[in-house]
């Protein structure tokens, strides 16, 4: 397994270290192509979109090699300021856009390094790996031409076929090194991409505010929302009934003289009505804030959960506090989602629910042995409930092959509570 | 009959105390949060407690620990715990000792005024009550006890919520006797040897829970 998986690391920077050497090479052109569009951009209508194109062009070589450099095992972010309208593409506003960004031209700085540097690079990992495989590929047309024909590795040239025979190990290795050097090799590459494809300080402050900016609206938005369905749920339901209890004791009051066992019948029914009320009271209260949660925390009301579930569910559960009133509750309901769509969807025999708190970081993750295949982004239950867990900071992952078992699983940085008494 | 009332808004302790003196009971005591319920319940010993879950100052389930507390330290102490909703959970915990004298109701059934007396006096006798709210959670999830026939369970239901023998069998238009036969069927099926312990009436409710 780990043999595959350095393997497999190996392979990859030997592919990515080719593709990331022929890109490399696109380097120069598309600088040219944009020192010309910034030139022309003067010219009326067209020089702007000129501009634009090329603009485009230079932020899709950076996005790649901030790509490659994810493959590579080092994300790079990007750092551009979140665009104008669409509607003002070529106007002033966003050529200033373009013009005032850092990230421009620190993109511009690096086409130039990078490619000598991408190049160099990968030209080596290109070498090794053609040479090694030359070793290997070539060796029954060394047998076949015969014994002096031309040399390999330490003999240069052969003299017999037993030299030309050794050919094949010194290929293999050389792939071997190779596999081991290309990785180095292309971290190398990223780690001075990322010198200049990086957000610097300022833009990561900036995309921090714009991701925090979005998450605030959710939440503003998924509150109104879901005040909206508390005044509705109320109007309809618990507040209608208590009129009608209201309008039955006093049709009462005005019968029990007259006809006492008729206003009897009516009392009766006041009381069933307000029965119904306290009914709906109770579910709408278990949807705002379940009050199993605010008597047990979040692992006593997900055990509650599991055990009304028709699926069996285990749950294991280690918190020493409490938390924040707000994560708890977001986590309950994104647990209580992924446990429904669990109970929906997955054809599941049994699930398991794992709550742990590390390092400042509140982990749950809800497992099930079922067929597998959910997608998040069918339906919009999960989404809303990410969109609630984005903001605390939280995020959720989904992972879930046919055939299954689907893992959902929940990081918040949240911190806990005085230890539970 | 002496009782013990626990519960913090004003209204509904006034009320539960008046209407439980309307039915002959002597309540010793009323209190409003939980610190001061644990040494009220230990020092009236009350033929039976009427406790609300949720209790100050933490307003968490400071009732139903303190029940089970009491039950820890007078095993089959009867108490009967009131709640605004009902959670199958905190069910299995109070039953958990295996002893009876259990009742577990939603607030909202102290309205049919005669029923929550009778349930009150089932469980100072050492019987339960267990809200039909919980039995029908428990019900609606899975198949719990699938060696048992529909109508067995229906009496196993019944059983859940504390009737008696006689009310089942009006309940479901049968005699007497063939609800015995019926519990006697069902005490077989779920391993239960036969005997005349009340007990084991609550073994068979946790063994519905615990399914």
């Amino acid at each position: 397994m780990r043999i595959q998986a350095w393997l497999r690391t190996g392979v990859r920077a030997m592919v990515d270290g080719l593709f990331a050497s022929v890109l490399a090479l696109l380097n120069v052109p598309v600088l040219v192509l944009w020192l010309i569009g910034l030139v022309l951009s003067p010219v009326p209508v067209l020089g702007t979109d000129l501009f634009a194109v090329t603009t485009t062009v230079v932020r899709w070589r950076a996005n790649l090699e901030r790509w490659l450099g994810a493959r590579a095992g080092i994300p790079i972010r990007r750092p551009y300021l979140p665009p104008p309208d669409r509607a003002e593409q070529g106007t002033r506003t966003w050529f200033r856009w373009i013009i005032t960004d850092p990230a421009t031209w620190r993109d511009m700085a690096w086409l130039l390094p990078g490619a000598v540097v991408g190049v160099g690079l990968g030209l080596i990992i290109v070498a090794i790996t053609a040479y090694g495989l030359i070793g290997v590929g070539l060796l029954p047309l060394w047998l076949h031409l015969g014994d002096v024909w031309f040399g390999y590795g330490v003999y240069w040239p052969t003299s017999n076929n037993g030299e030309g025979w050794l050919a094949l190990p010194q290929g293999l290795a050389i792939l071997v090194a190779g596999l081991f050097v290309a990785p180095l090799l292309r971290t190398t590459d990223v780690l001075f991409a990322r010198l200049f494809l990086a957000p610097t300080k300022a833009a990561e402050l900036r995309l921090r505010v714009a991701h925090l900016t979005t998450t605030r609206a959710d939440a503003i938005d998924a509150q109104a929302a879901e005040l909206r369905r508390i005044e509705r749920d109320l109007h309809d339901g618990a507040q209608a009934r208590m009129v009608a209890v209201g309008m039955t004791i006093g049709l009462a009051e005005r019968l029990v003289r007259r006809d006492p066992s008729a206003a009897l019948k009516l009392l009766a029914e006041a009381r069933a009505t307000s029965t119904a009320a306290l009914v709906d009271l109770r579910h709408l209260v278990r949807g705002i804030h379940p009050p199993v949660l605010a008597e047990r925390g979040l692992e006593g009301a997900v055990q509650a959960l599991a055990l009304s579930l028709p699926v069996p569910t285990e749950v294991i559960s280690h918190l020493p506090g409490r938390l924040d009133t707000p994560v708890e509750s977001a986590v309950y309901f994104a647990v209580a989602e992924a446990l429904a769509n669990v109970v929906r969807h997955s054809h599941a025999r049994s699930a398991w629910v794992t709550i742990g708190h590390v390092a400042g970081v509140l982990r749950v993750a809800v497992g099930d042995d079922g067929v597998g295949c959910a997608d998040p982004d069918r339906g919009t239950g999960l989404h809303g409930l990410e969109r609630r867990l984005n903001a605390f900071d939280g995020t959720m992952a989904v992972s879930s092959p046919p055939g299954g078992p689907t893992i959902v699983t929940m990081e918040v940085p949240c911190a806990l509570s005085s230890p539970k008494t | 009959m002496r009782v013990v009332i626990a519960e913090d808004l004003t209204l509904l302790r006034d009320g539960l105390t008046r209407l439980l003196e309307a039915f002959d009971f002597e309540v010793v005591e009323a209190v409003d949060n939980g610190p001061d319920l644990l040494p009220a319940l230990l020092g009236h010993r009350p033929d039976v407690a009427i406790i609300d879950v949720r209790l100050p100052p933490t307003q968490t389930d400071e009732g139903l620990k303190a029940a089970i507390a009491a039950r820890t330290a007078m095993p089959g102490f009867p108490v009967l715990v009131l709640s605004q909703h009902v959670e199958p959970l905190y069910a299995r915990e109070l039953l958990s000792d295996r002893d009876g004298g259990i009742g577990y109701l939603l607030k909202e059934r102290v309205s049919d005024v005669e029923q929550f007396v009778q349930a009150v006096h089932r469980v100072a006798a050492g019987g339960t009550a267990f809200d039909p709210e919980v039995v029908a959670q428990l019900l609606a999830r899975r198949e719990p006890l699938a060696v048992l026939t529909p109508r067995e369970h229906d009496v196993l239901k019944h059983i859940a919520e504390g009737r008696s023998n006689a009310a089942i069998a009006s309940r479901l238009f049968i005699t007497e006797k063939v609800v015995s036969k019926y519990i006697n069927n069902i005490f077989a099926k779920l391993g239960m040897p036969p005997s005349d312990d009340d007990n084991r009436r609550v073994l068979a409710v946790l063994k519905f829970l615990d399914a």
